[in-house]
C-alpha cells in the first residue's frame, strides 16, 4: 500500500508548492505596504542612524525588491519571523509560546464536533423525516448559523454566570473544566456541518444496491448502517472535517477573546491593537500554513480510506 | 453531494420570512425606533443599564441608550455590509469566473493561483492581518477588505459552470458563427450561471454579516459613533453578569438574521439547481 501511496501523495505535496509560495508573497507585500521601511518601524523616527543602517542592510532594504523578497524569505526558513516591537523579543517564540493553547482548544473542538456531529447525523438519518430528524437537523442548522462569538457568551452567561457551574473564562493552568466552553463554542458550528453532512450521505449510500442486499439477507438495522452504509457514508464526511479546521481556525480569534484564552487568536488580535505588525504577519503566516497542511492531511486521509482514489 | 434536510418545504418560507423581517427592521429602523439610538439621556444613573421593560422594550447599554432602537439601527450596519460587500465581490467573483473559465490556458492557470492562495487563508485571520495594515480601523476598512476576500467562492462557482457551459453545442454554434467573445460570454455564458451564482452570493451575504461583527467585537471593525450588532456584543460582555440584556439581543437579532439568510439559501438550491432535483 505504501508504493501505491507514493505517486499521489507526492503530487499533492507539488500542488502545495504555488500555493505555499503565494502565501509568502501575499504577506511579504502586506508587510511592506504596512511597514513602509521596517528599520525606521522598529527603531522610530529618532532612531540611531548607524542601526537603522544595519537593519537596512540585514533585510537588503537598499536592493530591489526581489532580493529583498528573497532575504526575508531566507529568515524565514531559518524561523526567523523578526523581533515583537512590542515585547522586544523574537516573534517565533511569542508564537511558540502561544500555540500549545490554541491546538488544545482545537483539538478539543474537533473531538466534541466529530463526536456530536456523528451521532446527530446517524440519529437522523435512521429515521428520516421523523420528529427526532426535524429536531436534530433544526438544531445543526441553529448552530452553523449562530455567530461563535455570541454563542460563546451564551453558553457563559448560562453555565457560567447562573448556573455557577463552570468557569467564566481563563485558561486556569490548563484545568479542564475551563476548557469545555471554550471547545464547545468553537466547535459548535463544526458540528452542525458534520451532522448535516453525515445525515445526507448516509441517506444517498442506504438507497444503493448493496445496502438493499444487506437488508435483504434479513441483517438487523444496526449491522446494516454500523457494517456497510457508514463506512462509506463516512468519506464526504472526512472532507466537511477538514473544511471545518478552517472555521476552527477563523474562530479561534474570536472564542480565545470571549474565554480569554492565551492562544494564537487573541495574541493576533492584541497585536493588531498594538500595531505590532510583526506578530501579526507572522501569526497570519502561522495559521495559513497551519490550514493548508491541514487540508493536506484530509486529502492523505482520503488517500487511505478510498482506494478508488488512489487509481488517478 | 445532496442535501435533502427537513426544512426542503419550511426552509424557504421561515428563512424568507426572517430575511423579510430582518430587512424589513433595517430599512424602517428611523420610523420604527422608539427614540434617537445615539441619544444619552439626562440623569443617566437611573437610565443606564435598565433591564427590559416600559419604557425600554429592551433595556438599556451602560449609557442609557434604548437597546431597541440601537439593535434596530444596528441592522442597517449589517445589511449594508452583507448586501453591499456581495454585490461588489460577486461582480469581481463573475468576472474572474467567467474570463477564466471561457479563456482558459495560462490566464485560468494564474488567475486561479491567486484565487487559490487568498482562499488558502482562513478568512477571517486574513481579514484581521489586512486591517493591521491600516492606521485606523472604520467601516469603510471592513468593506474593502471583505470585498478583498469575498470573491473567491463565486469565482470559482462561476469558472466551473463555464467549464461545463462552454463545450455545449449552442456556445461551439456561437463560436463557429464568429460570434465576438464579449456576446458569447454576457448574453450566453452569463445568464446561465447566474443560478449558483446566486446560491453562493446569498450565503455570502450571511458571512460577510457574521464577519463584519467578529471584526466589530474584536474592536478591529466598525468605530463609534456607528451602531454595530458586533460593537454592541463587546459592550454587553462587558456587563454579562449585571446586564446580560446588552449582550442577548444584538446577538439575538444576527442569529436570526443569518438563520433566515442560511435558510433561504439552502432552498434556494434546492429549487434552482436541477442536478439536485429527482
Amino acid at each position: 500500500m505504501l508504493t501505491q501511496l507514493a505517486r499521489p501523495v507526492a503530487r499533492r505535496l507539488a500542488a502545495l508548492i504555488p500555493v505555499l509560495f503565494g502565501i509568502s508573497l501575499l504577506v511579504f507585500v502586506l508587510n511592506a505596504v504596512a511597514l513602509g521601511d521596517p528599520a525606521r518601524a522598529m527603531l522610530g523616527q529618532r532612531g540611531d542612524p548607524e542601526l537603522i543602517a544595519q537593519i537596512r542592510k540585514e533585510y537588503a532594504l537598499d536592493r530591489p525588491l526581489w532580493v529583498q523578497y528573497a532575504t526575508w524569505m531566507g529568515h524565514l526558513l531559518q524561523g526567523n519571523l523578526g523581533r515583537s516591537y512590542h515585547q522586544q523579543r523574537p516573534v517565533s517564540d511569542v508564537i511558540a509560546e502561544r500555540f500549545p493553547a490554541t491546538f488544545r482548544l482545537a483539538v478539543a473542538a474537533t473531538a466534541i464536533a466529530v463526536a456530536a456531529g456523528l451521532g446527530m447525523g446517524i440519529a437522523a438519518a435512521l429515521r428520516p423525516g421523523s420528529a427526532v430528524d426535524h429536531l436534530l437537523m433544526g438544531a445543526a442548522v441553529i448552530g452553523i448559523s449562530t455567530p461563535v462569538f455570541w454563542l460563546g457568551l451564551m453558553l457563559s452567561l448560562l453555565f457560567a454566570v447562573w448556573l455557577g457551574w463552570l468557569p467564566v473564562s481563563g485558561y486556569g493552568d490548563g484545568a479542564l473544566a475551563n476548557l469545555v466552553l471554550p471547545a464547545l463554542t468553537l466547535g459548535a458550528l463544526h458540528t452542525g456541518t458534520i451532522a448535516r453532512m453525515t445525515r445526507s450521505s448516509l441517506l444517498e449510500v442506504v438507497r444503493q444496491d448493496y445496502v438493499q442486499a444487506a437488508r435483504a439477507k434479513g441483517l438487523g438495522e444496526v449491522a446494516v448502517i454500523g457494517k456497510h452504509a457508514l463506512k462509506n457514508a463516512l468519506i464526504p464526511v472526512v472532507t466537511v472535517i477538514g473544511i471545518g479546521l478552517a472555521d476552527l481556525l477563523v474562530g479561534a480569534p474570536l472564542t480565545e477573546t470571549v474565554f480569554a484564552w492565551p492562544g494564537l487568536g487573541r495574541m493576533l488580535v492584541a497585536a493588531v491593537g498594538q500595531r505590532d505588525l510583526p506578530v501579526v504577519m507572522g501569526a497570519v503566516l502561522v495559521f495559513a500554513v497551519i490550514y493548508v497542511l491541514g487540508s493536506l492531511l484530509v486529502d492523505l486521509a482520503y488517500l487511505v480510506i478510498d482506494p478508488r482514489i488512489r487509481r488517478d | 453531494m445532496t442535501e435533502r434536510g427537513p426544512f426542503r418545504h419550511h426552509g424557504v418560507q421561515v428563512g424568507g420570512a426572517l430575511v423579510a423581517l430582518f430587512v424589513g427592521a433595517a430599512l424602517l429602523a428611523p420610523w420604527l425606533a422608539p427614540v434617537d439610538p445615539h441619544e444619552v439621556p439626562t440623569g443617566l444613573a437611573a437610565a443606564s443599564l435598565r433591564p427590559p421593560g416600559p419604557p425600554n422594550a429592551l433595556g438599556t447599554d451602560a449609557l442609557g441608550r434604548d437597546l431597541l432602537s440601537r439593535v434596530l439601527y444596528g441592522g442597517r450596519v449589517s445589511l449594508l455590509v452583507g448586501v453591499g460587500v456581495e454585490l461588489v465581490a460577486a461582480l469581481i467573483g463573475a468576472l474572474v469566473g467567467l474570463v477564466a473559465g471561457y479563456y482558459g490556458g495560462w490566464l485560468d492557470g494564474l488567475l486561479m493561483r491567486v484565487t487559490d492562495t487568498v482562499m488558502a487563508f482562513p478568512s477571517l485571520i486574513l481579514a484581521i492581518g489586512l486591517i493591521a495594515v491600516f492606521e485606523r480601523p472604520g467601516l469603510d476598512k471592513v468593506f474593502l477588505v471583505l470585498v478583498l476576500l469575498g470573491w473567491t467562492t463565486i469565482a470559482r462557482v462561476v469558472r466551473g459552470e463555464v467549464l461545463s457551459l462552454k463545450t455545449r453545442d449552442y456556445v461551439q454554434a456561437a463560436r463557429a458563427l464568429g460570434v465576438p467573445d464579449t456576446i458569447i460570454v454576457f448574453r450566453h455564458l452569463l445568464p446561465n450561471c447566474l443560478a449558483p451564482l446566486l446560491v453562493a452570493a446569498t450565503i455570502g451575504v450571511g458571512g460577510n454579516m457574521v464577519a463584519e461583527a467578529g471584526l466589530s467585537f474584536l474592536g478591529l471593525g466598525t468605530q463609534a459613533p456607528t451602531i454595530s450588532w458586533g460593537a454592541m456584543l463587546a459592550e454587553g460582555q462587558t456587563f454579562l453578569a449585571s446586564a446580560p440584556w446588552v449582550a442577548v439581543f444584538p446577538g439575538l437579532a444576527l442569529m436570526l438574521a443569518v438563520l433566515g439568510i442560511n435558510l433561504l439559501g439552502d432552498g434556494l438550491r434546492d429549487m434552482l439547481d436541477p442536478r439536485l432535483k429527482r
